[in-house]
């Protein structure tokens, strides 16, 4: 069970979908997010919606600079925070990445080194106070590269490795890392994608998270659950022939 | 077009296929879009006058026919602003993006002991949506119409202008907005002032009637009894003699204060059911079984779900309907017109086409802010179809006539035929609403009822 939660990617729209859940359930929420603006409709609407408190810090998470005032702000505001999100990230574009280099590192560094580097930092507090939940969104695109989008497959396959290592090392101190593993959802990341008015639900995909979080007890969560079957077929389709796939 | 000046968030741009997953809610007529632009926050909108076809703000796409739609033209999709801005529940005034759904109301208000002034027969629709449509309820006889309700709201215009109207400010765009179909501005946020109840169950009356005048005598007494509520159900089939019954209902003024939890559960419709699963037979046996079942009830107390929503209940029933669509028909005819509303019900009788949600409810005379309400003084009957192309069209032709010479109206959000002449000769403002209409905002419905304005 959470009680404080701490949002990273707080405007983002399954982040968004789970805080509302909370906020029913009148927990405490801390989110940090990159546009104030928009970090202020959604405390508003948390508020309105039965968070007990809401509060914001605006920065932006791909600055990996800037972790060590982040969390020193995040502290301050919520100082025994108990549960983190991880919920950002960019779908990017593949093709661009094939071109530049520096465009393929920018990415990987926001969904993949950024991540490593503020649940590094949050992580040892709660290893700390040996309790609490660290919960982090990656992708099924990162249980197999793809032809169309292995670069934001690779990065959330190295997350999903590193969330791995992180439950290893904090499960003894007795706190939960659950990686998360949704399949397509409808989002705005995702709307100019063929088909995604056919995507899972966000709503949907954060009730199974927020439920996941509160009363499971699971490591590895695909939402819907059913990917866990497709990928793990999938992952099981030879390289020979992997290679000529393009999808 | 549609550029947010944000920074650098992802926006989806018009797309370059035709769009053809956006229906209302009958699914006749169909409509392909040439864009779709789904915004999430305010400030991704942005003027549109550089559009090179019309645009119209679309919602939870409940409306019937063709005034959600806009074929050939854009849309823009505001189910993605969905956020609360704020809600006292100390005076019960809340405030939200257009977006939010009245479902999302009620979850956040009921337990707090307030709940929507008025509601239609489905809470997934907009609160934007409702505005556009001055929707009305059960309650109009006592409260009106959502329009009398809602104590302001932001307008965006195509040229990148933004205002707040209420009855104090901007005085006639609040009017021309309210009931305007979207055809003023796009709706940004609006606040209402939701009413308070001290239960959330409600206190449900049941009685039969076989007549007409069986139903108005009932409408009459429940009045005077304190039921703020009142709406029948009506079997179109069962001859001359309009048989129904009739709900009355009010809040209960004790008990708990609790939300119907949203969620996307609740059995769905998988699938355009074949047409001939819907035939006279079948919807004739549906209401023989659903008046034998209804009418023996008595008083009870229930929850304000189903008294308010049973249709919520399942999702996409519209489906039943078959791949061709339902089409509604809903008039209003004034209450000395009664003979006229006998013809109406005649007609429908003798023409064999049947329809099972025959709903028959007086409106009271708590007029509306909104140039273009459809609600007006009398009796409303309002009818699902199965469209069955022209035999569907020559009945509501028929039916047309005798609202036109009773003085009546059909209601724009349900309808996907009405003639020109029909709706310039029921609303009266029709002439002073077109100088609100932004010139680059238009809909099906519009581009119907109005060609030489259609753009």
């Amino acid at each position: 069970m959470s009680q404080r939660i701490v949002v990273l990617g707080a405007t983002s729209k399954i982040a968004q979908e789970f805080a509302r859940l909370a906020a029913a359930d009148k927990k405490e929420l801390l989110l940090v997010g990159r546009v104030p603006e928009r970090l202020v409709i959604v405390a508003g609407d948390l508020a309105a919606r039965g968070a007990t408190t809401v509060d914001f810090v605006s920065a932006d998470l791909a600055d990996i600079a800037s972790h060590p005032l982040l969390v020193n702000e995040v502290l301050e505001k919520m100082p025994n925070f108990d549960t983190v999100l991880l919920a950002y990230g960019t779908l990017g574009q593949q093709a661009r990445a094939e071109d530049s280099a520096e465009y393929a590192l920018s990415e990987l560094t926001t969904n993949f080194t950024s991540a490593v580097s503020i649940l590094t930092r949050l992580s040892a507090v709660l290893m700390q106070r040996r309790t609490g939940c660290i919960a982090v969104i990656t992708s099924v695109a990162g249980d197999r590269a793809r032809r169309s989008n292995y670069i934001y497959g690779t990065a959330k396959g190295a997350l999903a490795l590193f969330t791995q290592g992180l439950r290893a090392k904090l499960f003894s101190a007795g706190v939960r890392v659950l990686t998360i593993k949704p399949g397509p959802v409808f989002t705005p990341m995702t709307a100019d994608l063929p088909g995604s008015h056919k995507f899972a639900n966000p709503e949907a995909v954060a009730r199974t998270i927020y439920r996941e979080i509160e009363h499971g007890n699971r490591d590895i969560l695909y939402v819907p659950g059913y990917w866990r079957w497709v990928m793990t077929v999938i992952r099981h389709i030879p390289e020979r022939i992997g290679k000529k796939l393009k999808f | 077009m549609f550029d947010s000046k944000s920074d650098g968030v992802p926006v989806a741009p018009p797309l370059q296929q035709p769009i053809t997953s956006y229906h209302s809610w009958g699914r006749y007529p169909t409509a392909a879009h040439r864009g779709v632009f789904r915004p999430t926050w305010a400030d991704e909108l942005c003027r549109f006058d550089d559009a090179d076809a019309p645009v119209l703000a679309f919602g939870l796409g409940r409306s019937y026919g063709d005034s959600c739609l806009n074929d050939g033209g854009y849309l823009i999709d505001v189910t993605a602003m969905d956020h609360v801005m704020s809600f006292d529940a100390g005076s019960g005034r809340i405030r939200c993006a257009a977006g939010v759904s009245l479902a999302t109301i009620l979850q956040i208000t009921v337990p707090n002991g307030w709940f929507l002034p008025v509601t239609p027969g489905t809470k997934f629709v907009t609160i934007a949506g409702a505005i556009a449509n001055d929707v009305h309820g059960k309650n109009h006889h006592c409260a009106g119409t959502m329009g009398r309700h809602v104590t302001q709201f932001e307008l965006l215009r195509s040229d990148g202008t933004r205002f707040v109207c209420s009855p104090a400010q901007n005085a006639e765009w609040y009017a021309a907005t309210i009931g305007g179909l979207g055809l003023t501005g796009i709706i940004v946020w609006a606040e209402i002032q939701l009413k308070k109840i001290l239960s959330s169950k409600i206190v449900l009356d049941t009685v039969t009637f076989q007549s007409l005048s069986e139903f108005l005598d009932i409408t009459r007494e429940s009045e005077q009894t304190g039921f703020e509520y009142t709406v029948a159900w009506l079997d179109c089939l069962s001859g001359r003699n309009a048989r129904g019954i009739f709900y009355s209902g009010k809040h209960a003024d004790t008990g708990e204060l609790a939300a119907r939890r949203v969620s996307g559960g609740g059995p769905k419709v998988p699938f355009a059911f074949p047409e001939f699963a819907l035939n006279r037979v079948t919807i004739k046996a549906f209401n023989t079984l659903y008046y034998a079942l209804k009418a023996k009830k008595k008083a009870q107390i229930v929850d304000y779900d189903p008294f308010f929503y049973p249709l919520d209940a399942v999702r996409e029933w519209n489906l039943i309907y078959g791949r061709r669509g339902l089409t509604q028909y809903q008039c209003v005819v004034p209450e000395a017109e009664s003979e006229a509303f006998q013809d109406i019900l005649r007609v429908i009788s003798d023409s064999g086409e049947g329809s099972f949600l025959g709903v028959i409810k007086k409106f009271g005379n708590v007029t509306s802010p909104g140039l273009m309400s459809f609600p007006r003084p009398g009796l409303t009957l309002a009818l699902d179809f199965p469209f069955r192309g022209d035999r569907t069209l020559q009945l509501f032709d028929r039916l047309d006539r005798i609202v036109l010479n009773a003085q009546g109206a059909l209601y724009p959000a349900k309808d996907a035929r009405m003639s020109r002449s029909l709706f310039e000769a029921s609303y009266p403002n029709l002439n002073r609403f077109r100088a609100f209409v932004d010139p680059h905002l238009s809909s099906g419905f519009w581009r119907r009822v109005q060609p030489e304005d259609g753009r």
